[in-house]
């Protein structure tokens, strides 16, 4: 068995060692069958039915009744809700990515540059719900800046710019996540040759920096759309979830899961379930690019 | 500037423009610390009292109870799993190795709603899953089974892909070496293979667990949501809110944010710890 393991990736041993002493117990040869068998009973329970179940129970009243929940008005609301929050946060939360993914690696030493990725960080630690609960206290009625947006008849709980808010803070960090270990790996030669050639820091950033990062980057604006669109806590906590009016396709779902109108939870499911299946196919198509530019490059 | 090359010093002081600085630091002002800075400063104009008697009121302390310990038990069995995933992908091939790969990141991608539809749905004591252990009376939806699931459907990919990358790069020569010395199989795994890929295994469970311990939007559809019973912490806040109860949903939200930062600072020596490995 420890020999016949071996022989399947060749590739990874330089030299064929002697087969050694053998020592293969029988559970030896079962750990193989056993480990992955294992591995796919666990990740079909907890994985593969729950999303299979997801576009089997949107199409279990046929196509038609897939469809019907298109004509919701309230369905389609929280649709177009859902984009604008995608629209507005996925673009902000880019240039702010590539500004601090820039900063950090092209600084090599500063003071607080470790404080300063795990400041960009903590949005990956903090509860959702909590992220709503400062967005509240700092807009809301009761909050610092309550009585003066509320003297100039400004709403931002409870309304769209609180989502925003909101979602922009939980999907703060992919970008610069993403860009940063690319930046620090593509190094800072080819941007000062272009520098003594006499390119600007503008004509450097787009015709040198960018095209080297762009996979990183779209993978990062990839994590940021998706965790905009499918956002629940932190908008839920800062929307209100009104009905037609604050309600994004996550919160619908939701909604329409406790009215027992499962056809509908289920068509909005499918379609975030879609956007999640976008992700990931871009995610193995990305990786399989920049593996195959690594792999050219050493 | 154009004409000349840069002198050896001036080549040193290549420093960006301060755009990005400047974007950076405001952006991150404006969205993330001030309203972190809110929470905290709103807690404190609470007397000190008042704060420690919400923080440790019945209620929260078993929201705490049902969030922390579920999440620790999540983290821990998605630790094991994720090491034996990590394990498979890495040196056994088999069909669809692939694609099993890549749908592993489903927890990433897919919003924790829906996540939290479909749980219920296969979990719940007539749905695909949920069936088969109820005649046993074991119900798994709106119980702290439930609870439990969500945790571990969420954390599920954080072992494995922060295992692979290590695994990849251990040498299968000492693994060898180990056992012409004549180390067996499970003392090669348990002193050779192990050590090294310890640090990576802890990170994958405490980002799982850090993940689990915040997580609303799958927990809130799986669970019953009721007090003593299967609440967890975030679900507490929102109701907390709900009522207009500011000062309750606060000092709970401040203590949440003081374990996630805990957790960031654990994570983050956990990760120093890897990198020495590393070298």
């Amino acid at each position: 068995m420890v020999t016949d393991n071996l022989v399947d990736r060749p590739q990874q041993l330089p030299a064929p060692t002697p087969a050694p002493v053998d020592r293969s117990s029988k559970l030896e040869k079962l750990a193989k069958p056993l480990l992955i068998g294992f591995v796919i009973l666990y990740l079909t329970l907890v994985l593969f039915i729950p999303a299979l179940n997801v576009f089997v129970q949107a199409f279990s009243g046929g196509i038609s009744g897939f469809l019907n929940t298109f004509h919701e008005r309230t369905f389609l609301n929280a649709l177009r809700l859902t984009l604008l929050m995608a629209v507005i946060s996925v673009p902000l939360n880019t240039v702010f990515g590539l500004c601090a993914a820039w900063a950090i690696a092209r600084n090599k030493k500063f003071p607080g540059r470790t404080l300063l990725i795990s400041i960009i960080d903590l949005p990956f630690s903090v509860s959702p719900v909590v992220a709503g609960l400062m967005i509240v206290l700092l807009y809301g009625r009761n909050g610092w800046f309550g009585p003066l947006l509320e003297a100039n008849n400004i709403k931002i709980i409870f309304a769209v710019p609180g989502m925003v808010l909101a979602t922009i803070f939980v999907s703060l960090p992919f970008v610069a996540r993403e860009v940063l270990p690319v930046l620090e790996e593509i190094g800072t030669e080819q941007e000062e040759a272009a520098k003594t050639l006499g390119a600007n820091g503008w004509q450097t950033f787009w015709r040198v920096t960018l095209p080297s990062i762009r996979w990183g980057l779209l993978y990062g604006v990839l994590l940021t759309n998706a965790r905009a669109m499918g956002e629940f806590g932190a908008i839920a906590v800062v929307s209100g979830n009104i009905t037609g009016k604050t309600q994004t396709l996550p919160l619908f779902v939701e909604e329409a899961y406790k009215q027992y109108q499962t056809q509908s939870a289920y068509t909005a499911a499918v379609l975030l379930a879609c956007l999640a299946i976008v992700t990931m196919v871009a995610k193995a198509i990305l990786e399989q690019k920049t593996g195959t530019k690594n792999q050219a490059g050493h | 500037m154009t004409t000349t090359l840069p002198t050896q010093s001036e080549r040193k002081k290549f420093s960006p423009p301060s755009i990005p600085w400047v974007v950076t630091f405001v952006y991150l002002i404006a969205m993330l610390l001030v309203p972190t800075i809110a929470l905290i400063l709103k807690a404190a104009t609470l007397s000190p009292q008042r704060i420690w008697e919400i923080a440790t009121s019945p209620v929260a302390l078993s929201a705490y109870d049902v969030t922390f310990v579920t999440a620790l038990f999540a983290g821990s069995i998605n630790g094991l799993a994720g090491l034996i995933i990590a394990w498979v992908l890495v040196r056994y091939d088999f069909p669809f190795k692939r694609i099993l790969d890549s749908l592993l990141d489903l927890p990433f991608a897919l919003p924790t709603a829906v996540a939290g539809l479909t749980l219920a749905t296969v979990y719940s004591e007539n749905g695909w899953i949920g069936s088969l252990f109820a005649p046993f009376g074991i119900k798994i939806a709106f119980t702290r089974l439930g609870v439990f699931v969500a945790m571990l459907f969420i954390s599920l990919p954080f072992v494995v892909r922060t295992v692979q990358p290590v695994l990849q790069e251990s040498e299968r020569e000492i693994e060898e070496a180990a056992w012409a010395l004549g180390a067996s199989q499970w003392q090669t795994f348990w002193r050779v293979v192990l050590p090294p890929i310890m640090p990576a295994v802890l990170t994958g469970v405490a980002l799982g667990f850090a993940r689990a311990v915040g997580e609303y939007g799958s927990v809130v559809i799986v669970a019953s949501n009721l007090p003593f019973k299967d609440l967890i912490a975030p679900v507490l806040i929102f109701q907390r809110l709900e009522e207009y109860d500011y000062a309750g949903a606060t000092v709970i939200g401040t203590v949440m944010l003081l374990i996630s930062l805990l957790m960031l600072l654990a994570i983050n020596l956990l990760q120093a710890w890897g990198r020495r490995y590393g070298n």
